[in-house]
This record gives C-alpha cells, structure tokens and sequence, in this order.
C-alpha cells in the first residue's frame, strides 16, 4: 500500500494519478483566487520583470527605431566606456560615501531617540515628543529641499543672517561642494529619525520587564540597564533594519540629491543614479545608462547578499 | 547599608532624569523651531523676514502671500491635478494589493510560495531607471496621468503588510466556516475580510495616498504637458528654479524678489496642509502600519 502511493508521487508530473490529480482539484476549487491574482501577476510581469527583459540594451546599442529586441549587441563596451569615464571615481566615491556617512551617522540616531523616549517616566511628555518627531516625515521631498533653499539662502536666509550677527560671513551653503554631505545627512535625520524610532520603541515595549527588575536586583544603575537588557533586547530589530538600509545602500536619497544638485556643488552631489537620470533621461543615451544602472543595482544586490550571510552568521539573525 | 544604597541610587535617578528631559527638550526644539518659523515667516511682511527680524513669532501680520497664492494659476492647477492623481491612483493602489495580498495570505493555495517568491525578488534587484522609462513609454503613458499611476500600482512593501495582517488577525477557522456554509472566495473577501480589516485598509489608504500626494520624480520624466503637472512640480519651479540669484537691485525687481521671496513660505504651508492637518487624526494608524510591517512578514 504504501510503496503503491510512493510510486504514484514519483510519477506525479507524468500522469495525475493520486497526488497530482488531488493538487489539480485542489487548484481547481480555488479558481476564484487565482482570478484575483491574475491582474496583480500580470502588473508584476510587466513592470517589473518586463524592466530586467529590457536591462539587454545595457549590452546593445540600443536604437528606438530598431526596438530592444532589434539593436545590435555592443557586448561590455558601455561598461568598458563607464570604467574608463574621468567621472567614474567620482561617482563611485560619492555615492558610496554618502550613503557610508549615513549609515554611521544617521542609522544610530533613530535608535539613540528611542532609548530616550522610552526612559522619559512622563507619559504624557513623551506621546508628545513622539508625535512631534513623527511631523516632518511627512513633509514631501520637494518642499524639504525648499525649505533648505530658503533656510539657507545667503542673503536672506536665517541661517546666515544670524552667522552675519554674530560677525561671520554668509557662507553659500547649497553651492559650496563642502558643505553638500553635511546638509544632505543633517536634513535626513531632522525628518526621519522620529519616524524611523518607532520600530524601536515597539521593540523595547517588548523587552520582557522581568529582566529590568532582575538588573534593578544586582544594583545596576539605569544607564547600566539599557546597555545590557534594552540594548541586547531589540538587537535583532537592529540587524534587520541595517539589512534593509544595506539593501537600498546605492540607491538612498536619490530624489533629494538630484533637487539639492547645482553646478556648483556637483564635485560631491553626482552620484550613479543622479547620473543616470541626467545622462539617460535627458540626453537619451539608454543603452550606456542602462548598463551603469545595472552596474550599481548589481554591486547593491552583493552587499545585500554579503551583509545578510554576515548577520547570520555573527547574530544570528537574517533576511532569509 | 542597604538604605544608603538606596538614596544613592535616587539620587542617580534624578540625575539620569535630568539629562533624559533635557535631551529630550532639546530635540524637541530642534524639530519643532524650523517648523514654527515657516508658519511665522509666512504671516509676516516679507521685507521684515528678509531682514531677520522673524524669530518666533510673526512681524506685521499680512495675509498678501496667501492671496498671491490665491491668484496663481499654476498652483491651482496643481492642486487639482494632484487632488485627481491621488484619489484615482490611491484606489487603484488598494484594489490591486487587496487582489494580491488576500490570495496570497490563504494557507491552502498551492504555488503561493512561488508566487511569493517572484514577489519579493523585486524588492531587491530591479531593472532599474532607463527600462523602466522606455517600458512607460513604449506603452504610449508618458504625458497621461496613467504614467503616474500604473507603474506604481503595487508596492511591494505594503502588499507584504496586508498580508501579514490578513494571516495574523482574521482567524482562519472563520473563513473555513465560511467555506462550509457555501461561500464564494470572492463574497468571503468583500463581506467577511475587508470589513474585519478596517484598520489595515486605513492604514494603506493613508501609505498610498501620502505617497502619491508628496511624489515628484515620476511627473518629472513622464509629464510634459504643463497643464498635467502635479503640485510637487509645481512647487518645484518656485521653491528651486525661481530662486534665480538676480542680485540686480533695480527697484521693480527688488520688489519681485521679495514677494518671490516670501510667497515661498505660503506655498510650503499650502502644500503640506492637506497631510498635516489629517496628521493628527491618522498618527496613530500611521504607527499601527509601521508595527504590522515590523512583525517578520
């Protein structure tokens, strides 16, 4: 009997004996679900898996007339031509640095404000810091660049007005390459680290109370309880959400940079996907954008893959 | 012995709360200060916010940037076009991850793990910027409003948190209770699912629908046609490209700049209203969304 139903198993993609017949029904009495899937199923084949049908023109050249299908293969030459570009350091260093300087700078805060707000012992005032934190999430990139432009106008901005006050010089802020990251990051952080604390706090709320009192026991004082039981408590919130920024490591930022960007400041705001815009959108040339596009997603996609084995490994907690 | 201990460690505690409430104040003020300002500078005269004479607290109170904005076609236009875009487009966001995340959240269909798969590849590595552009326009949607909409029909994200929350807080042996009483997949969803998922729709409605409201790039590379821009376009002429350095002092321009100047205030104002006055309401579903996401999904 039962080498009967193994033998039918095996022969399941042959003929719909047993287990094959039973998948059919099964699939069959819930035709309605897969009727509901189809227009999803169908939108994802299109736009995202019909976007990586078209990532060949990266090997091609690609010509509108002649279609995707059509152009004529070119081989590594738009990669061998980026390599090769004058601005390819330049790209590279920039857009692996800001994210690097954000990553050490801005991924820490969110944590840091979490930690406060969960020491404050008045309910009250910390809802509200919460919910004040939380306000400028919401305020849509380009009025966030606005209100930089007009902050940090130099003549007329209050920046600079109260560094004139003091006896400074207006200093020129969105033009100066210098100043680019700093203002970049430091805008980043004003607007997000409130809503990004709020995984965190969920992850202390979690932390089993217990383990407190226990600490509270041995005498360690409430700096001493945070690092070793809240800490340790929502570490793996921690890795994952350092995963997640890793996955999108060479692609964070890119709308606010490309409103920031000037002439002037171009030294430390072009970056891969800055370029790819400029260069492919405006100037048309797809097939050399596509294959540096895809140069950046596939260096992305290694430092993904890299830091998740990693986290697995040393924390024990991962992606997949 | 053990009383001292006690009063020293009180003593840290107080100390410890100190600096907490401080750091706390502190931040506070840091998100606070530059969102108060707008609001000041905007009521202001401008001649005295150029000047620096606005520091908390509105100078000669004026209404004239907000009626400037009233007369500007252009942003009125971007409101309505932006008013449209979100609705149509928030709706269709929601029927099309309504249609994915309640089949995929049903434990007994086969090949959900592979649909799931294909899915969650996308988070990852996609075809990036250029195919995308030639796609949308291979399709004949650049300088339609459909540009704006059907590319981004899903996220993938939000799809994710649907489904957690359709697994996790509707109990599967009502929906097998439901199959054994004779009903469809299609009434279980609409009569038995959606109504218990309040909670999650709001949450996804108010994703989608800041989402669309606050979006810039996509009109940027498929809209042309002025008459279609959205307000962040809009926006983007006078915050950013308007900023022109003309330093030139002739008097009528000295004037030109000051109200170029200080309608911007009026237009950050105008253009956030609409998501930060339902801010208050919806915070809470807001955080909600985050929480869900946040359970592995």
């Amino acid at each position: 009997m039962k080498s009967v139903q193994a033998d039918a198993t095996a022969a399941l993609p042959r003929s719909h004996t047993g287990r094959g017949n039973r998948l059919l029904r099964q699939m069959g009495k819930r035709y309605d679900l897969y009727l509901m899937l189809l227009l999803p199923m169908v939108w994802y084949l299109v736009f995202h898996y019909g976007p990586l049908y078209g990532l060949q023109i990266a090997f091609k050249n690609f010509n509108p007339a002649k279609g995707i299908v059509g152009s004529s293969w070119e081989g590594f030459a738009h990669f061998e031509r980026f390599f090769d570009s004058y601005y390819f350091w330049r790209l590279l260093w920039n857009t692996v640095s800001i994210n690097l300087f954000s990553l050490l700078i801005a991924f820490p805060i969110p944590i840091l404000l979490a930690l406060i707000i969960s020491e404050i012992r008045s309910k009250t005032f910390s809802k509200w810091l919460q919910n004040i934190t939380y306000i400028p999430h919401f305020i849509s990139v380009v009025v966030m660049v606005g209100i930089l432009t007009v902050f940090l106008s130099p003549k007329t901005g209050p920046v600079n007005i109260l560094i004139e006050a003091f006896g400074g010089t207006p200093i020129r802020f969105l033009e100066e390459a210098g100043w680019f990251k700093t203002i970049f990051i430091g805008s980043n952080i004003w607007q997000n680290m409130g809503w990004q604390s709020i995984i965190y706090i969920a992850a202390l709320s979690g932390v089993n109370p217990q383990l407190y009192e226990a600490a509270k026991m041995d005498g360690a004082t409430r700096l001493r309880r945070i690092w070793h039981v809240s800490l340790p408590g929502i570490v793996p919130v921690i890795v994952i959400l350092l995963i997640l920024d890793i996955g999108h490591f060479m692609n964070i930022g890119f709308e606010k940079i490309l409103l920031l960007q000037n002439n002037l400041n171009l030294e430390s705001s072009d970056v891969i996907s800055t370029f790819v815009y400029t260069t492919g959108i405006l100037k048309g040339e797809y097939s050399y954008t596509a294959a540096i596009g895809l140069f950046n997603s596939v260096i992305n996609l290694m430092l993904l893959l890299l830091v998740n084995r990693f986290a697995r490994k040393t924390a024990e907690t991962s992606l997949w | 012995m053990s009383k001292q201990a006690t009063i020293r460690s009180t003593s840290d505690d107080r100390a410890f709360d100190a600096i907490v409430y401080a750091i706390a104040a502190v931040i506070m003020i840091i998100v606070l200060y530059p969102l108060i300002f707008i609001v000041s500078a905007s009521f202001s005269d401008p001649a005295r916010t150029l000047n620096g004479e606005v520091w908390l607290l509105p100078k000669s109170v004026t209404l004239d940037a907000y009626t400037n904005i009233l007369h500007n076609e252009k942003i009125w236009t971007g409101y309505r076009n932006t008013i449209l875009y979100t609705a149509v487009g928030t709706f269709i966001n929601i029927i099309m991850t309504i249609l994915a995340a309640y089949p995929l959240s049903r434990p007994d269909l086969p090949g959900r793990k592979v649909m799931m798969v294909i899915i969650t590849l996308t988070m990852f590595f996609s075809g990036g910027l250029i195919p995308t552009y030639l796609l949308v326009k291979e399709l004949g949607m650049v300088d339609t409003m459909w540009s704006l909409i059907v590319p981004g029909a899903i996220a993938t994200y939000n799809l994710i948190v649907m489904r957690t929350y359709f697994q996790a807080s509707i109990p599967w042996e009502l929906q097998e209770a439901a199959h054994m009483d004779g009903c469809s997949n299609w009434r279980l969803l609409l009569n038995i699912i959606l109504p218990l998922s309040k909670p999650i729709l709001a949450v996804m409605v108010l994703f989608y629908a800041v989402g669309h409201w606050n979006s810039f790039f996509n009109a940027l590379i498929y809209i042309r046609d002025e008459a279609l821009h959205p307000l962040q376009l809009v926006l983007r002429e006078i915050l950013m490209i308007s900023q022109s350095d003309a330093v030139d002092s002739t008097v009528g321009l000295e004037d030109k700049i000051l109200l170029a100047e200080s309608i911007k205030y009026a237009v950050i104002i105008v253009s956030s209203l609409p998501v930060l006055m339902m801010y208050p309401f919806v915070q809470r579903h807001f955080v909600k969304g985050v929480m869900i996401g946040s359970i592995k999904g």
